[in-house]
Parts: structure tokens; C-alpha cells; sequence
């Protein structure tokens, strides 16, 4: 198993009338809410808390990119993941993702991956999602009906300059370079593993299939409704003819851990409730622009963001029972993870440890809970795939130790 | 009284909705798309022999995936013209329509001498930020299409059950292939250079423009008429971005004084 441990970075002052107020959180939320000098602190706390999950041995530590949103404070996850870089030593950096077809030209993601690559000495995982439609068209304006050829020229290109060891031209509609040759290169050989989140495109399917990279569902519905969609994408796995190692797939779950069931909903049901209630609050207009979903995905039936739940209606109650969020004690998380990792036959977990405007301390509590007493306990799961290397990173053995921060270090004289 | 017909370009397999008789005129519809029940194509089928062919992605035209731009529609226009065998047909193009005919009367201004701009795309002015029409929700499109929104509400009403997915997901392909197409000329801002190209237009043209459109508001239509010589505004009232269907005989009016 592969645990990660995934900070969104949401805006954690989203005031209690959010919702009632403002029209959504994504897109045009309103710059009057948003505080620089807080979100300085804002910063450094989520850095922290990666940090520490580093420090407690998970397999990696998450980031991701979103534009012009309360619950994802990241437009660069780049720049998180330098900062990582430097002050994390064991676990992967998964920046999970850039999304490519926002990038002029997208060559800028083959060069800043690289950089992490080597800053890291090979601790690090690449993720390329197509982007929602919130990010990619509304906040980037990108053409929804072009969106996905886009994306399919930037990999192209990102993979070929990875990989083509000269300077090449490259000749696309989108990007025209007469000299592609990065410089610095990536560290792995022959690139970091790949990571492509989907919400349920059958292309995305075929497209993970093709090219040996891991799909992961990171849906904020919990692992009992995600058991279609990744049915359906085991069937399109065997239906193809590829192998059955979880590892081709990955699922964020949003996971509380207390040392009771009761302490659980004491101690986090107000941070569970201000995620579901106001951070996913998504102006439906700008959830799905016409042509961004192929029609092939829409015949398919994938209706979710139309048909999700109301949330503010859920319950502590129905969000535990929903399976939308996995809470308790560590045997009760242990249980639910463990019908998670069977039901779904995922190797990858993105833990979403750090909740809406959970405080740093109490996430430091539910995180070294999760890695003393629940992480060792599911991590032989899937033993027989251990040799599977081809969803992880692999490091250098022999990694440059960062000096340590304090007061310059005398030098002594010749 | 309207009838269907297929012609090919080399973009997509192209539906013709064709019918009436008299001088003949080709219109090009908005991003709502067109269908051969519409009460503005039947009008303009009472005076003329006119030609409504689908854009790709819409009704039963083909997908057109290398349709990508604006230069691609136009001279997909131009070869759905030659398709027909029209010659110099009196041109009439409704928002997105009048967007592509103003740019076809650019690109070739000998060929298009005949030129009606209903409510058309293709400018941007900065004190006039056009709404956003791909965050709208079906219940918000009558009051942005309408001067009457309640009127004009039956007059969209799908009559269909938006929670059924029988209904739903039929009603969300066509959205998918209609405005995935229009967006590539319309979204994130409907604008792709017309004003560079504009002045180029000589043919006898006629602006027509609903004065409630919410959409191009008013001073859209007079950006139009001070970018194309010798244009005509003409100006309904009581009318919205859909004055074709609120004040189809004010619009007829109009297209008769092309002569």
C-alpha cells in the first residue's frame, strides 16, 4: 500500500453565512474574503502539517493545483512542492497535478518537473490532470471542446522531452518549438511514475491503460459511491487485457481518526461539516462548460456533479453511514479502509487528513493516530503487487542532506 | 413547408433546413442552433427561398471536429454556399450567425453584397462586459434572451423533466455538441478579431437589434454601424437578444429594405 498524505489548502475563514451569501467558492468568490496576511500563516501551518506526515512515515505527501478557489489556496503546486523539496527527507512529493493544457507553452511543466525530480533525488510523483472545468475553462479560458486535443499535445510533447535524449521539433497545433531540449532533465529514468486524477471519462480510462499510468478518483463522495466508476474502470483494465495490479489506481478519502467513535464526532464534525457545507458550495453554471465532457462520457450516464448530494442536509451521521468521509476509532477506520482497499482494488491512497479549517494541532492528532494505529495494520495489503515499481517513484539511494536551518555555520580558516 | 437536405463540405455532413420561394437568402442561426419548426425561418420562407444550414454539432448536421476557429467556420460557410450553388444570396445571421456572416462579408466581400447583422457576436467593448452565456443555467436564459423573460420562458421551455435521465442526458448531449461548437468561437469571450477584418465590408448591410438585448446591449449596435460603411440600424423596441421570435414582422421589415 501507498498512503498519502493530501492537503487541499482550503481557506479555513469562509464565514458561517458562506453559503447563503455567496454564489460559490470557485471562479468569482469574492476578494473580500481572502486575508494575505493570514493566508501567510495559512501557508506555513499546511507546510507544517506535510512536514510533519513526512516525519511520521507516510508514503507521500500530496499537493495539488486550482485556480481562484476557497478550498484549494494552490494556483502553482510547484512552488509548494520546492519548499517540500528542502524540508521533507522520506516521502514522495506527489503534485498531483499540473494541469497541462493551462501551461504557454506546456514545455514549462517538462522543465519544472524536472527540477522537483532532481531536488528531491527522485522522491517524486507527477500527476496530469485534465483539470476541471472550473480551472481549465472559467478561470484559464481554455475552449471547453478543445481542451482535451490540448491536453493530449501537451503529454506528447512533456513525455518526448523526457524521453528523446536530442533536441527535437515540435510541430503542434497548439505549440510550435523549433528546439525542444530540456535542460536540467528528469532524474528517473525514464520519468516520473504518472498519476492522472479523472472523474469518470472513458477516455481517461483507455488513456491511463495505454500508457501504464495510475488512475485516481479523487472524489469527495466517499468510497461507496465511487464502487461504480471504478468498476467500470477495472472492467475497461480487464477488458483491455491489462494486469490487475491496484496500483493502477489510486482514491482520496477524507478520514478522521480520534481514540473513540464519539471523540471522533466531538472533535470533528463542525471542520467536516464547514468542508461539505462551504467549501464544495460550486455555482452549478460553472461546474460542466458545454463540450469540456465528451459526449461518449455524458451517454455514459456519469452524471454526478448534477445529481450530487445536498449537502448542508447531511447529518454527522449520514456522512459516516454515506461513506462519505471514514471516522472513528482507529479499529473502525481500520475496518472501513480496509472494505476501501478491497472494494475498490486501490494501492493508492490520498488521505485527506486535513479538513476544511481544521486547526493545526487537532490534524496533528488525527494524522500520528492514522500512522501509529492504523497505517501499519493495512500496509501488507496488496503484499503480492510489492514488486509492482511501476506507479512509485524511485529515489536515490544516496540523497543530499539539506544543512540545517540556524545560524551560519563558522567556516573554518585554511 | 420546410424541408431537410443534406450537403457535404469537407467539414462535416452538412442538414440544410430549406423552403419558400422568392429571392434567396441564406441564414445562419445563433448558438441555440435552428430546427424547421422555428416561426422566424417559417416568416422568412413566406418572402424568400431560404437556406438554414445547421452548423456542425448541431441537429443532424455532423460533428465537424476540424472546425476549430473562426476562419474554419467561414470558409466552411462559404463552402456550404457553393455546396447549394447559390450565387451572392442575401446573407442573414442571427448573435453567433451575424458573427459569421460579418466575417464571410470580410473575407470576401465581392461574394456577400447583401448583408442583415441580427443582434450579432463578434465585438467586445470593455464598458459593456457581455454575460457569461456558458455559467447560465437553463432557468436563467429567458430573462438574458427576452425583452418578456415570462414569455419567452414558454417559448424555451423544454418540456421536459430535467431530473429524468431519459430526458437529461439526450438533452445534455445536444447542449454538449450545440454550445461545444459555439465555444469555439464564443467562449471565454465571443470576440476573434472581426474589428481587425470589418472594414473590409461593402456590402448594403442592415443592423438589427432588439432594444432590451441583454446580451450585445445597445452599444454594440452602434459599434457595428460606425465599423461598416453605409450601415443601417434598425432598432425594435420592446424587443431582447431573440427579437426574431418577439418582433419576427419588425425584423422581416428590415431584411425587405436590402431590397
Amino acid at each position: 500500500m501507498k498512503f498519502t498524505w493530501f492537503n487541499l489548502m482550503p481557506w479555513p475563514y469562509l464565514p458561517d453565512d458562506f453559503r447563503e451569501k455567496n454564489r460559490s467558492v470557485w471562479v468569482d468568490i469574492d476578494q473580500d474574503l481572502f486575508d494575505p496576511e493570514k493566508c501567510h500563516q495559512v501557508y506555513n501551518d499546511y507546510l507544517d502539517l506535510l512536514e510533519y506526515a513526512d516525519q511520521l512515515g507516510y508514503d507521500g505527501v500530496g499537493i495539488n493545483e486550482h485556480h481562484q478557489n476557497g478550498y484549494g489556496l494552490m494556483p502553482s503546486p510547484n512552488i509548494m512542492a520546492a519548499a517540500l523539496a528542502r524540508r521533507t527527507s522520506n516521502a514522495a512529493v506527489v503534485v498531483l497535478g499540473n494541469s497541462i493544457a493551462l501551461y504557454n507553452p506546456p514545455i514549462r511543466v517538462a522543465e519544472e518537473f524536472a527540477m522537483l525530480d532532481i531536488m528531491t533525488g527522485g522522491r517524486f510523483v507527477a500527476g496530469f490532470p485534465v483539470g476541471t472545468s472550473m480551472d481549465t475553462n472559467f478561470c484559464y479560458g481554455t475552449i471547453p471542446a478543445l481542451t482535451r486535443e490540448k491536453y493530449a499535445e501537451a503529454h506528447e510533447l512533456i513525455i518526448r522531452a523526457w524521453t528523446e535524449k536530442k533536441p527535437f521539433a515540435f510541430n503542434g497545433r497548439y505549440t510550435k518549438l523549433r528546439h525542444v531540449n530540456i535542460w536540467p532533465n528528469v532524474l528517473q529514468s525514464p520519468h516520473p511514475p504518472i498519476h492522472i486524477p479523472g472523474g469518470g471519462s472513458l477516455e481517461t480510462y483507455d488513456f491511463c491503460i495505454d500508457n501504464t499510468y495510475s488512475y485516481s478518483y479523487l472524489s469527495f463522495s466517499g468510497y461507496l459511491r465511487a464502487k461504480a466508476l471504478m468498476d467500470g474502470y477495472w472492467a475497461r483494465v480487464a477488458e483491455r487485457g491489462a494486469d490487475m495490479s491496484p496500483y493502477r489506481a489510486g482514491f482520496a478519502q477524507t478520514v478522521f481518526v480520534a481514540e473513540t467513535d464519539e471523540e471522533a464526532e466531538r472533535l470533528y464534525s463542525e471542520h467536516a461539516f464547514y468542508f461539505y457545507n462551504r467549501c464544495l458550495h460550486v455555482y452549478p453554471g460553472f461546474a460542466d462548460a458545454p463540450g469540456y465532457r465528451t459526449i461518449k462520457t455524458i451517454q455514459s450516464g456519469n452524471l454526478n456533479q448534477y445529481m450530487r448530494p445536498n449537502y448542508p442536509t447531511l447529518t454527522w451521521k449520514d456522512l459516516v453511514d454515506g461513506g462519505y468521509i471514514i471516522a472513528g476509532s482507529p479499529e473502525t477506520v481500520r475496518q472501513r479502509f480496509e472494505e476501501l482497499i478491497k472494494g475498490l482494488h486501490v494501492g493508492n491512497i490520498f488521505l485527506l487528513l486535513h479538513v476544511g479549517n481544521m486547526p493545526k494541532d487537532l490534524c496533528k492528532y488525527s494524522t500520528k493516530l492514522f500512522a501509529e494505529k492504523v497505517m501499519p495494520l493495512l500496509q501488507d495489503m496488496w503484499r503480492e503487487f510489492d514488486s509492482d515499481g511501476r506507479f512509485w517513484c524511485k529515489p536515490l539511494a544516496r540523497r543530499a542532506t539539506p544543512a540545517p536551518v540556524g545560524r551560519p555555520e563558522m567556516v573554518p580558516a585554511k | 413547408m420546410i424541408s431537410a437536405r443534406k450537403i457535404a463540405t469537407s467539414a462535416a455532413e452538412i442538414n440544410v433546413l430549406v423552403g419558400g420561394s422568392g429571392p434567396d437568402l441564406l441564414f445562419l442561426h445563433s448558438a441555440g442552433g435552428i430546427t424547421a419548426t422555428n416561426p422566424f425561418l417559417l416568416a422568412l420562407a413566406s418572402k424568400y427561398r431560404v437556406f438554414a444550414p445547421q452548423l456542425p454539432g448541431y441537429g443532424d448536421s455532423g460533428d465537424g471536429d476540424n472546425v476549430r476557429d473562426m476562419l474554419d467556420v467561414t470558409l466552411h460557410s462559404f463552402d456550404v454556399l457553393d455546396a447549394l450553388g447559390l450565387d451572392r444570396p442575401i446573407v442573414v445571421g442571427h448573435s453567433l450567425g451575424g458573427m459569421i456572416a460579418a466575417e464571410m462579408a470580410a473575407l470576401r466581400p465581392k461574394e456577400v453584397t447583401k448583408l442583415c447583422l441580427i443582434a450579432a457576436a463578434g465585438l467586445w467593448l470593455d464598458d459593456y462586459p457581455v454575460p457569461d452565456i456558458f455559467t447560465l443555467l437553463p432557468r436563467e436564459f429567458p430573462a438574458y434572451m427576452f425583452h418578456d423573460a415570462e414569455a419567452g420562458a414558454k417559448m424555451m421551455a423544454t418540456g421536459g423533466n430535467m431530473n429524468d435521465p431519459a430526458f437529461l442526458i439526450p438533452f445534455l448531449v445536444t447542449n454538449a455538441r450545440q454550445l461545444g461548437m459555439a465555444g469555439k468561437f464564443l467562449f471565454p469571450i465571443p470576440e476573434r478579431g472581426l474589428k481587425e477584418r470589418i472594414h473590409r465590408i461593402t456590402a448594403k448591410t442592415v443592423l438589427v437589434w432588439g432594444d432590451s438585448d441583454r446580451i450585445f446591449p445597445a452599444p454594440y449596435a452602434q459599434a457595428f454601424k460606425g465599423l461598416i460603411k453605409g450601415a443601417e440600424l434598425v432598432s425594435v423596441p420592446d424587443a431582447g437578444h431573440q427579437v426574431v421570435l418577439e418582433k419576427t414582422d419588425a425584423v422581416m421589415a428590415a431584411i425587405g429594405r436590402l431590397g
